[in-house]
This record gives structure tokens, C-alpha cells and sequence, in this order.
């Protein structure tokens, strides 16, 4: 009894305070897993955000105002993104969040930004088939990752593929987007398995390969599996040369953890490496270093979410405004000057032009480019250029 | 006497306060306070089962998530529309709707099935494992490996569960709109009267003969079985009501919350749902509720306050409560209430009715 009415009285907040752009402050909600599974990965996204506010700030921030994070935790817990998206957005009335990781805190929080009218820059890449009008979305979708790194598989002349993944929504979108590119492309998908997030057994997979015998093995692990699944690949004598990978969620982050020893010469593909040149570039490693420290990595997603710092002030500074309809307006045909090089907002479906690149892992962890697709790809989400994927979006 | 009297003002206060919430409180607060209800209705679950009945069901989620799926399929099937399908089928490449979600397009089929699927399960494993006489900490690992394959099974048919999505996405509610706040205060107050219902009908049940027979074999099985009775069809109706409960409380977390996913019923989950009634009390009903309550609102200021560490807070918590307050803070307030009044009448008349532990009994 006594603790219900504490609750009460403690729930009963001031509605007064708060309000985006009052005062000298904008505020931008920053909302990644700071705790949970996911933490690994998604501080790191966390820390490049605030760098770029950091550097925002430094610049003179938006439209005359300073940029104030208000950074929370969505916990690894999907229902938790959704809740804390909600308290941004109402309680702290930000002006725009940054936020999220797997597909599964994005699709969570889509209908809170909807149902509110409010702004969301998720920042890695994904599975497509989504093209939500309150969202910007910074990774690459499939027809800048996946399906250049099936046509550079198809040009090196590998046939058979077998898919490994962890048990969610991207890894099983991927390969059914594989599939119909290798029905269509004359290559054969020889083996498809899945493992619960979070899964270090791989002995039974790595013996299943070992009798397929495919050219390629498509790897759309996530996480602390990696670790397991390269290490196991390695002592079950493996190599790069014997079953060469190709891999969409392994970053520098990711080869430390797994140790560059056991994936050195396996293929990843991305829009960015730490090693991508240019002076933007550069600068940004070189920033990150000075403030998180110097054994620190910049891998993709970092990356994706410093763009989506970048990419929001320019199209608030454009519109004149932080309010979210005459940021989406003016967003459209916005191209800066980032780390991965140039990038441009799709005004259409709020996705960006990026480069697609695929690297070569290196014995010192970093990732070295062996190809790229020469210009920014335009942004596909439904793979409604590509005549092999009909009917993978009905 | 006085204290039935102070007890039903207090229960009185907390209604009304509860009911007034929608004015207090903002459209934000306010939904957080309708989820946290949810978990106070499976709270009052769980103390019957596990305060009363001593069985410690770690696996409460799994029932959640029964209620919570079908009130989830009919509530996406309602949206889509008839011979639509679904968002995440179609992602996931699902063609044609599987046979199992069919009947849920029936709004009635959907509401029986949030009570029944729950309590089948739970009279179906009940009557087995009791049965077989399997109970303390046996009783406790097998209902937590059910949510642990529960939440793989869930994870598993990704066309037709959503895989580790779940499902999303929902705007309406039986003729509520979710979008809208007026709307959302009434899912509120529907809210707060299940939860109010589920307390007195409970309450009336603990304090039948029934309860008392409960109670009894909690304290000294073999006792009752050697009296004639059948402990584990009485433990089984006890652990099938809380099951029923916990169902309720899934069906109404869904719309309050938009989205149902695996997370929402695995081991974790459960075990949360654990630690709130173990704060507050399993002996008392209330202390449940309010320790419930406390739990999800600590944990909800811990992460907006500290959102970098605010895990240890919350455990440090626990560990506090459980090292000076092993009956939870209703226990605790019982101490005290007995030590005052110890002390205001030195002759101390009857004390009042606490609910002895088994460790008391044994004592």
C-alpha cells in the first residue's frame, strides 16, 4: 500500500520542463544499448554520435543553438527501445533521435516515431523492405551491401554458397534475398543454417561444411557468435584459402574480439573501413582517437551514426528549423562530405547513396578494400531495380 | 479490528488514486503506469502460487506470452484486414495465412483463448509434474527451462510468430485507438479494474477453505495427503489461476506497450516478474502489488537516471531488500506494526493475523 502511493506520487512529474529548442539548447535524443548483448557493439555507435554533437557544438551548433544529447539505454530489450523512444520524444521533447542497432529495436520503435510525428536516424545497415516516412536510415540497405557482395562473388567465379546466420529477422531476409540473386545468377545455395543469437557452438556447422565443400560461405552471424564460429572454423584447419568467408556483420570492432589471427584473409563487405581513404576521413579517425583513445577502432555503424549527426544538423541548418516536417523536406538532395566519402539523403525513400566496398581482413585487424563499386549506389530498399527480386518485397 | 478497518482505507485510497492517475499524470506516465499494472496482475498471480502454494514458478512469462500472442495475432489480423496478411509474414515470406492464425480473426475466439491456452498448459504440466510429486527447486528449473524453449520455439517460426521481432505495430484495440491519448485513458481504467478484480477475487479465494487448504500443503504436503486430500490437483488449480492471470495480463500488456516480443516472456522476463513479488511480499497479496510496482518504477527512474550503470543500482537494490528484508517490505511493515503496537499497549492483546513462513512454522 504504502509503496503504491510512493509510486504515485513519484510518477507525477512536471509537465512544465522540457521542450526541444527552448533556451539556448536543442535537444537530441541518443538511444543505443548500453547494457545487454548488444552493449558491445552499440556504445561504440553511442560514442561517435556524441562526438559528432561534440563537433557540431564546436562549430556553432544548429541554427544558432547548441546541440544537448540526452542519452538512454535501450537495455538490449526491444519493448525497453520503444518505451525510451517514447520518453524522448514526450517527456524531453527532442528535437530528433539517434538510435538503434538490430532490426529488431528498429521495428519496435517505427511506430512510436510514427504515431508521434517524430524523427529517427538509425544507423545500420539492414534487411530493406522498410521505408518508414519518420525515419532516415544512414547504414546501407541490400542493394548496397549484400548484392554487391554477390555480384563480386558471381565476378571471382565462386558457384556454391552456404548460408550461416543467426536466427532473426536480417540474416533470414538476407538469404532469401541470396537465393532468388543465386536462382537468377546460375549459383547454387548448396546449405542454410541458423543458430539462436548468442549461440558458441558451431562444431555441428563447421562439420556440415566441411562435407558441402561450397566456394563461398555467406556469413550473416551477429554478435559473440563470430567469435565462436571463426575460432572453430580455425581448429577444425580451415583456412581463408580452404573455406573462404564473406561476412556482413563483422567490423574492426568484431575482428578484435575475434582475434585477427583467426580471420585474417576473410572477406567482409561494407560502405567504410577505418582504412577508407580520404582527408575526411582522416580527421574523423584521428578525432576519435584523441577522445576515446588511441587503441580505439572506427568501424561502420560508427561511422553511419556520425553521418546521421551530420546529415540531420545540415538539413535542419537548410530548413531554418528543427521541426520534423521541414527537416524531412529539406533533407532530400543534402550530399556531404563524410568518412566514407561523398553521401547523399534520397529525399524519396530517406536512405542515403553510399559506396558499396568490399575489404579483406588484414593479420593487424584492420580491413583492407579490394573492391569497390566506383560511385555512390542509389538506395534501394525494395529491390524494385532488380528483375531477380520480384516478389521478394509482395 | 481497527486494522481491517485501516486496511480497507487503504485499499479504498489506493483505488481512488489509481483511478484519478489519468489526471496526474502525463500521457507518457501514464502508459508506463498501465504497464507496470500488468505485471502487478501477474504479481497477484504469483503470489498465490508461490506465497501461498510455495510453488516457485519461474516460468510465468510463458503464460504472459499465451495471453499476449493471442490477443497479438487477433489484434494484427484485425489491422491487416480480412485476407490480408500480416506485416512481418510477408518479410518473412510467408504466403498464405497459416492455418493456425485463422480462427483469431474472431474476436471471441481470441479473448477465450487469452484465458484458456495459459491454463490448459499450466492444468496439463500441473497435474504431470505434481503428480509425480516434483516440487521446491525441481519444480522451480523445470517451469524456467519451459521459458527458455518456449522463447526458442517463439524465435524459431520466424513466419509465423515474428521471430525475435514478435509482434508490432498496433492501432487499434477493440474500437480504441492506440494513437490517441482519450483512448488510450480508457485502456488504462480497463486496466486498473482487471487488476483491482483479479486482487479481490484472489483475496476471496486465498481466504476460502480452499486458501487454507493451500496454505497447508505449502507448509506440510505428505500432512494433507494423509488427511485424504489430493495436493496435487489443489496445487494444480492454484498454479492454472495464476496462469489464467498472467495471460490477462499479457493480453492487456499488448496494446499497451504496441509490441509482444520473446524478450517479453523468456527466463529474464519471468524472472522479473519474480523479484517485484519478492520485494514487496509473496505473503501479501498487496505487498506483491506494490512491490511490483516499485520494482518497474526503480527501474524505469534508475534507467533514465543513470542510464550507463543503472543495472547495479537496481541489483544493489534486490540484494538489500533480500539481506534486511527477506518477506519483502510488506513483511517489513508487519514487523514494524506489531513492534509499535508492542510498545503503545505493553500487555500487546492478540497480535495481529500475520501469515506465518514455512521457516516460522518449522520454527
Amino acid at each position: 500500500m504504502l509503496s503504491a502511493s510512493l509510486l504515485l506520487t513519484g510518477c507525477a512529474d512536471d509537465p512544465s520542463q522540457g521542450g526541444g529548442s527552448s533556451g539556448d539548447t536543442i535537444k537530441v535524443g541518443v538511444l543505443h544499448s548500453l547494457s545487454g548483448t548488444m552493449a558491445i557493439s552499440e556504445v561504440t555507435v553511442r560514442d561517435s554520435e556524441l562526438l559528432a554533437i561534440e563537433e557540431v557544438n564546436a562549430a556553432g551548433g544548429v541554427l544558432g543553438k547548441k546541440l544537448e544529447p540526452v542519452v538512454e539505454d535501450g537495455a538490449s530489450d526491444w519493448p525497453t527501445f520503444a518505451e525510451k523512444a517514447q520518453k524522448l520524444i514526450n517527456e524531453d521533447k527532442v528535437a530528433t533521435t539517434f538510435g538503434g542497432w538490430t532490426s529488431a529495436s528498429r521495428k519496435a520503435m517505427l511506430p512510436v516515431f510514427e504515431r508521434n510525428k517524430a524523427l529517427l536516424w538509425y544507423p545500420v545497415q539492414y534487411e530493406g523492405l522498410e521505408s518508414s516516412p519518420y525515419i532516415f536510415y544512414t547504414g546501407a540497405t541490400t542493394n548496397q551491401q549484400i548484392v554487391p557482395a554477390l555480384d563480386y562473388l558471381k565476378e571471382q567465379g565462386r558457384k556454391s554458397v552456404f548460408l550461416v546466420g543467426s536466427d532473426y529477422v536480417f540474416p533470414r531476409t538476407a538469404n532469401k534475398i541470396i537465393k532468388a540473386y543465386a536462382e537468377a545468377n546460375g549459383m547454387s545455395v548448396v546449405g542454410e543454417e541458423y543458430t539462436p543469437l548468442g549461440n558458441t557452438e558451431y562444431s555441428t556447422i563447421v562439420n556440415k561444411l566441411g562435407q558441402a565443400k561450397p566456394d563461398v560461405v555467406f556469413n550473416t552471424l551477429n554478435g559473440d557468435s563470430n567469435v565462436a564460429f571463426f575460432k572453430q572454423l580455425r581448429s577444425a584447419g580451415f583456412t581463408d584459402k580452404t573455406m573462404p568467408t564473406v561476412s556482413v556483420s563483422v567490423a574492426e570492432e568484431e575482428v578484435g574480439g575475434i582475434g585477427p589471427e583467426n580471420i585474417a584473409g576473410h572477406l567482409v563487405a561494407w560502405n567504410y573501413y577505418q582504412t577508407t581513404e580520404g582527408a575526411t576521413n582522416t580527421e574523423f579517425v584521428k578525432a576519435y582517437k584523441a577522445k576515446y583513445g588511441a587503441t580505439k577502432v572506427t568501424s561502420d555503424p560508427m561511422e553511419a551514426g556520425y553521418n546521421a549527426v551530420k546529415l540531420w544538423a545540415a538539413a535542419a541548418t537548410k530548413a531554418g528549423s528543427v521541426e520534423v516536417e521541414a527537416v524531412k523536406k529539406a533533407a532530400g538532395g543534402i550530399a556531404l562530405d563524410l568518412p566514407e566519402g561523398k553521401v547523399t539523403i534520397d529525399g524519396e525513400n530517406q536512405h542515403v547513396y553510399k559506396t558499396a566496398r568490399i575489404g579483406l581482413i588484414q593479420p593487424d585487424g584492420q580491413i583492407k578494400e579490394v573492391w569497390n563499386s566506383g560511385q555512390p549506389v542509389k538506395p534501394d530498399p525494395y529491390l524494385k531495380g532488380y528483375p531477380w527480386a520480384a516478389g521478394l518485397a509482395s | 479490528m481497527t486494522l481491517t478497518w485501516a486496511k480497507r482505507a487503504a485499499f479504498v485510497a489506493v483505488a481512488v488514486l489509481l483511478l484519478a492517475a489519468p489526471l496526474l499524470l502525463t500521457p507518457f506516465r501514464l502508459d508506463l503506469l498501465a504497464k507496470y499494472l500488468c505485471y502487478a496482475i501477474v504479481a497477484v498471480g504469483i503470489a498465490l502460487a508461490w506465497g501461498r502454494g510455495g510453488m516457485l514458478t519461474l516460468g510465468q512469462g510463458v503464460f504472459f506470452g499465451l495471453g499476449g500472442y493471442a490477443m497479438g495475432m487477433h489484434l494484427k489480423l484485425a489491422e491487416a484486414g480480412p485476407g490480408q496478411l500480416p506485416d512481418f509474414m510477408s518479410w518473412s515470406g510467408v504466403e498464405e495465412l497459416p492455418l493456425l492464425w485463422r480462427p483469431f480473426a474472431d474476436p471471441v475466439f481470441a479473448l477465450v483463448m487469452v484465458v484458456v491456452m495459459p491454463v490448459t498448459v499450466a492444468l496439463l504440466l500441473g497435474l504431470l509434474i505434481f503428480r509425480q510429486r516434483v516440487r521446491g527447486a525441481y519444480f522451480a528449473v523445470l517451469t524456467q527451462a519451459l521459458a527458455a524453449a518456449f522463447v526458442i520455439l517463439l524465435v524459431g517460426q520466424q513466419g509465423l510468430t515474428g521471430g525475435t521481432n514478435g509482434l508490432t505495430d498496433f492501432q487499434y484495440f477493440f474500437g480504441l485507438d492506440l494513437y490517441e491519448d482519450a483512448d488510450r485513458r480508457i485502456l488504462y481504467l480497463v486496466i486498473v479494474i482487471v487488476l483491482g478484480l483479479s486482487y479481490l477475487g484472489v483475496r476471496q479465494l486465498v481466504r476460502s477453505r480452499y486458501g487454507q487448504l493451500l496454505v497447508a500443503i505449502r507448509d506440510g504436503e505428505d500432512r494433507v495427503r494423509f488427511l485424504g486430500y489430493d495436493p496435487a490437483l489443489v496445487k494444480t488449480i492454484a498454479f492454472a489461476v495464476s496462469a489464467g492471470l498472467a495471460g490477462i495480463a499479457g493480453a492487456l500488456f499488448v496494446p499497451v506497450v504496441g509490441l509482444l516480443t520473446p524478450a517479453n516472456l523468456g527466463v529474464v522476463a519471468s524472472l522479473e516478474l519474480l523479484i517485484g513479488v519478492a520485494i514487496g511480499g509473496r505473503y501479501s497479496l498487496a505487498g506483491a502489488v506494490g512491490g511490483t510496482l516499485l520494482f518497474n518504477y526503480a527501474k524505469t527512474i534508475f534507467s533514465e537516471s543513470w542510464p550507463d550503470g543503472w543495472l547495479y543500482v537496481q541489483g544493489a537494490l534486490f540484494v538489500a531488500v533480500l539481506l534486511w528484508a527477506p518477506r519483502g517490505l510488506a513483511g517489513l511493515a508487519d514487523q514494524l506494526r506489531t513492534a509499535v503496537a508492542a510498545r503503545r499497549r505493553p500487555p500487546a492483546p492478540a497480535s495481529p493475523p500475520v501469515i506465518k513462513t514455512p521457516e516460522e512454522v518449522r520454527a
